[in-house]
Order: structure tokens, then sequence, then C-alpha cells
């Protein structure tokens, strides 16, 4: 879990935050509200999710419950990989 | 007629119709009416005073609408800011127009507030979510908007009317040649105008319900709420189209009729799943900002076919130029269409004198809705405000290249400045460029406009650095989205070693707007 959370906040950091901000970035910062994602992103983080985990991610799941801070994907994630499994 | 009108007629005609709809809220046109009459009660009893500029700066929210309809019934000017603006920029509009009070969040409060030295006009911050009474023994006083709705200490009668239609309403901060945002002065008459004729030629009813993601600090989402309250309809507001899905699903719930589009969402729309859904309530699209390409709009036709299809054009200085009816948009996708109602529009040359079809010029706007001038910018007023065919009057000049075909239907050619049209927003390169000067490093910057499909013009930054030092693509951006609104950082950075000049020294932009990937 440790290892996921690192990967997804390394991949929040380096894709939207252009690198910067690793140390104002908390777990369960809201992206909308931080402004941190827009529609194109989210596109983008699904593509790395399901390139990265091996997942189907469905259009249904795009929601901000699943998507919307570094703890929802964690949570959202664990889920998915345990179904895969 | 008033702005402000839209709402109160509207709440008299059916004070128990859903008015709003956002996030998990519903509220009626009578607690939106009531509610904006608190907000306007506890405005002047703070000091706002007729014709006094109150900015919003919110994410799209319950708390943003309710604040333009109570400024408006204050009798004051609304200036809503994209909540993306950054502390330096907000500064110099607040100052710039000298707004008086400041609605927020709490979140955006705690960053503004630091600043507020910088801020001698301001007196006021209604914010909204505080968790705790904020101290008010500061020059600056702090009011919680929910203890002011909450509370029995603001009627929610209506107030009494003080402006006249020719009373500026509204401020919409546009960017400007020189670098500087410059305000947009629109008056109760302006705003009326355009929303009648815009209404008129979507055939909007109350039985509308308009879906808006568009920011209410861009004049094409600020108008959908105008628009859905003059006519009685249902406007469901969402903060963004962040979660496609999401907002696809309220679509389908909420039985909306009218989609606002700009090029960025439709080309997401496009690339989503979405035959599961049932769109069978939607009556109209519409689009504007930037042309559609053409193989959107037959992809739209194809997903939507019972639905109409308008593609338009506009410029905030007065808000709409031209819409293509629906019917005409398979025999001529590439035109933005007609003058809307109530509207002349025509093409001159550089001698200012009318030209026949298929001549490119400049496009000239005359109407009711043509903005009232720049905020205390006179000599830029007076470059795009001209004196038009009637003695004392002025008509606008748009400062963008069109051509007319024999039927009076328009064609966008190009803009004549160097303003980039992107996502629909126009951006400065100036403005861009000052920002690139203030990172260490580099020597020369230049910043274009290149042709892009779905933004209209993508954002291109070209740079030579000082000797040693050492930027990358993504320090460049990074201290970009770090000052400047998100639509205004570049997509491409482009490094060089020099930057081609013309014969009297300055950087020749024109060599440097190549498209990305166009053969080098």
């Amino acid at each position: 879990m440790q290892n996921i959370q690192q990967e997804l906040r390394q991949f929040v950091i380096d894709n939207f935050l252009f690198g910067h901000g690793n140390g104002n970035l908390r777990n369960d910062d809201s992206f909308l509200d931080k402004g941190i994602i827009d529609s194109t992103g989210v596109l983008e983080l699904v593509v790395f999710l399901e390139e990265k985990y091996h997942i189907k991610i469905h259009d249904r799941e795009l929601v901000p419950d699943n998507l919307d801070s570094i703890n929802n994907l964690v949570r959202f994630l664990e889920t998915k990989l345990q179904h895969a499994s | 007629m008033q702005v402000e009108q839209f709402l109160e007629l509207s709440a008299q005609r059916s004070p128990d119709k859903t008015a709003l709809v956002c996030q998990e809220r519903r509220l009626t046109y009578r607690e939106i009416e009531e509610q904006s009459n608190q907000l306007a009660h506890a405005l002047i009893e703070n000091g706002v005073e007729r014709g006094d500029r109150v900015a919003i700066y919110l994410d799209n929210s319950v708390e943003a609408v309710l604040s333009i309809f109570a400024v408006l019934k204050a009798g004051a000017v609304f200036l809503v800011v994209n909540p993306t603006t950054k502390p330096d920029k907000l500064a110099y509009i607040l100052n710039n127009c000298r707004a008086v009070a400041l609605i927020t969040d709490s979140r955006k409060y705690a960053g503004v507030e630091k600043y507020s030295a910088q801020l001698p006009f301001l007196n006021h911050f209604f914010v909204t979510g505080l968790h705790a009474t904020p101290p008010n023994d500061r020059r600056l006083k702090v009011l919680s908007l929910e203890n002011l709705f909450n509370g029995a200490r603001f009627s929610k009668l209506p107030l009494p009317k003080k402006c006249i239609d020719i009373d500026l309403a509204a401020l919409i901060y546009t960017s400007g040649s020189t670098g500087k945002p410059k305000g947009v002065m629109l008056t109760h008459l302006n705003i009326v105008s355009a929303a009648t004729s815009i209404t008129t030629y979507l055939e909007n009813t109350t039985d509308d319900v308009i879906l808006n993601v568009l920011p209410l600090s861009f004049d094409y989402g600020l108008y959908q709420v105008l628009m859905a309250f003059k006519v009685g309809a249902t406007f469901v507001l969402e903060r963004s189209f962040t979660y496609p899905y999401a907002v696809i699903e309220k679509l389908v719930r909420e039985k909306v009729t009218g989609l606002p589009l700009v090029p960025t969402i439709s080309a997401i729309l496009l690339q989503l799943n979405l035959q599961d859904f049932d769109f069978s309530s939607l009556r109209y699209i519409t689009n504007t900002a930037a042309a559609l390409p053409t193989h959107h709009i037959l992809q739209l036709r194809n997903l939507f076919p019972h639905v109409k299809l308008y593609s338009m054009y506009g410029l905030t200085e007065c808000k709409r130029v031209s819409y293509l009816p629906p019917d005409q948009i398979d025999v001529r996708p590439s035109s933005v269409g007609r003058g809307m109602p109530n509207e002349e529009v025509y093409i001159v040359d550089d001698h200012g004198r009318r030209v026949g079809p298929n001549v490119i010029g400049e496009l000239v706007v005359r109407g009711s809705n043509v903005m009232k001038g720049y905020w205390e910018a006179p000599d830029a007023t007076n470059k795009v405000l001209r004196p038009g065919p009637l003695p004392g009057e002025n008509v606008l000049y748009t400062g963008d290249l069109f051509k007319m075909d024999e039927e009076g239907f328009l064609y966008f050619i190009a803009r004549k400045d160097d303003i980039i049209k992107t996502r629909g927003e126009k951006v400065s390169p100036k403005e861009v460029e000052e920002v690139l000067y203030g990172l260490e490093g580099i020597a020369e910057a230049a910043v274009v406009g290149i042709p892009d499909e779905i933004l209209g013009q993508a954002i291109k930054a070209v740079i030579t650095l000082r000797d040693g030092a050492q930027l990358t693509e993504r320090d460049v951006q990074r201290h970009c989205s770090a000052n400047l609104e998100d639509f205004m950082v570049p997509k491409f950075i482009e490094f060089r070693d020099s930057l081609p000049k013309t014969s009297s020294g300055k950087i020749s932009k024109r060599e440097l707007a190549v498209p990305v990937g166009a053969g080098e």
C-alpha cells in the first residue's frame, strides 16, 4: 500500500504539478478543490492506472469518490486489485 | 429593464420552481431571490453604494450565483474573477477597479488575506465556509455568508431600485495587448440586449434545463445563468467538466435540454462511451470560443441526431456577434453564421469602408449589446469603439479579420493583433512573456499562438537561456503555473540558441508561429 501511495503521488506530482509541491500535496487534498486536475488530466490518470496496474476502469467509476485525492485513489485501486486477483 | 429583474420577475411568476441545482443543493426561485436580497441588504449596510465595484472570487457555486444578483440588487457593479487567478493579478484587478468588497470562500480568503495591505480600496471580505469567526479588529472587515443567510439580521424583502439601464452592471476583465488586463464595462442595457437576442434565437423557454460546466468568470458561462433566470428555466451548475461521467449522469438525471460547449469539452465528450445514456431530453448544444473542427460537428450530429447544434462566435466586448442557424450547419460547417437579432455586423477595409462579399476585412459590430468601453482606459477604448453611421454613436471594431459570403454568412480568418485565443479566452503574449522574464536563467522569451484544432490556438513559448543556465521544459511550466491562470500556461516550450529578429531588432514572431511538428 505504501508503495502504491508513493507511485500515485509521484504520478500526480510529475504530471499535474509539473514536478513541484511534493511537500504541499496532502493525501486527503481534493484535486478539484486544489485545482490540480482537469478533465484531460482525469483521462490521463485513467490511462496511467490501467496500464500500470493492469486493471480495467469502467466509465461509471470515473467519479470523485474514486479519483479525487491520493487517499481515494489508493482505496479505489486496492478494491480493484482485490477483485482482479 | 435591469439585469437583477431576470431573477425578480421569474421569482414572482414561479416562486416554487427549481431555479438552481448545484452539487447536492436545489434552490427555488424564491430561495435565490430571498437570499440574494439578504446579501444585498448586508452589502448596503456595510457601505456599498450605487456604482461601487464588488468582486466575486469563487468557484462555480450557489454562493457565486447569489452574489451576482445580490451585488446588482445593491445597485453595485459585479465582477467575477477566474478562481485560478493568482494573487498579483487579483490585486491588480481589485485595485484597478477599486473594488470595495470581495466575496470568496475560506480557502481563497486564506490566500488573499496575506495581501490585504496591498488592497487599499477594499473594505470588506464576505466569506463562505468559515470555520471560526476571524478577528474583526482589522481595517478589513470579514463577514460570514452563512451567518448572514441563516440569521434574521438581514431582510429577505426586495430593495428599492437605484439604477437605470445605462448604469454599469458588470466588469469583465480580458487580456489586453499591453499585457495588463482591461475591464470591459457592461451596462444593464448591454446585458439585457445580448441576453434577449440570444434567448430569442435559442428559443429558450421556462421548460429549459440548462447545464453549465464553464466558469462564471467567462462571459459564456456567466450568460448561461443570466439567460436561464431571464426565461425562468432551471440552471444546473457544475464546477467543471473534470469528471465527465458524473456530469453526463447529472445531465440525464436532470433531463437537461441545453448544453453549452467549447471545443475542448466537445473533444472530451466525443472520447466518452455514451451509448448507454438517454439523451432524449436534450434539445440544443451551443459552441463558441473557437470554431468546432468539422469532424467534431459530424460526430456530434451522429451522436445527437435530434439535437440542434448552434455554432457561434463572440467577444466579451459585445458578448455575442453571430450564430449559425442549426439548419445551416451541414451546409456551411465552417461558418459562424450571421449577426444575431437586433444587431448589425459588417466588414470594413483599412479605411473603414464596407467591403463586398468574400473580401477579407475587419469585422464591425453595431448594437445595444456593444460595451460602454474599457474601465478607465480611454486610449484602449478609442481604438475599438469608433464613430459609426449615426452622428454620436460608436461601433465596435473587433480586431478580428473575417469575410462574408454572398448570403451574409461570416467566416473567421485571423486576429489583427498578436492576441492569442485559446480555449475561448484571450491571452496577451506580453503577459506570459513578463512572467517568463521573471524566471532566473531566461535571457529572451517570445510567446506565440500556434494553430490547434481543439484549443483554437495553443500557447507556445520560445526561449533562449543565459549562459550556464539550466532550465527544463517542466521548470518553465511550473513557474508559469505558479504565476498565471491555468489557461495561460504554455502548452509547448521550445529552447533555442537565439531568436529570429527583424531589421529593427525586434523578435520576429511570424517565424516562431510554426505549428509543432510542421517539419523543421
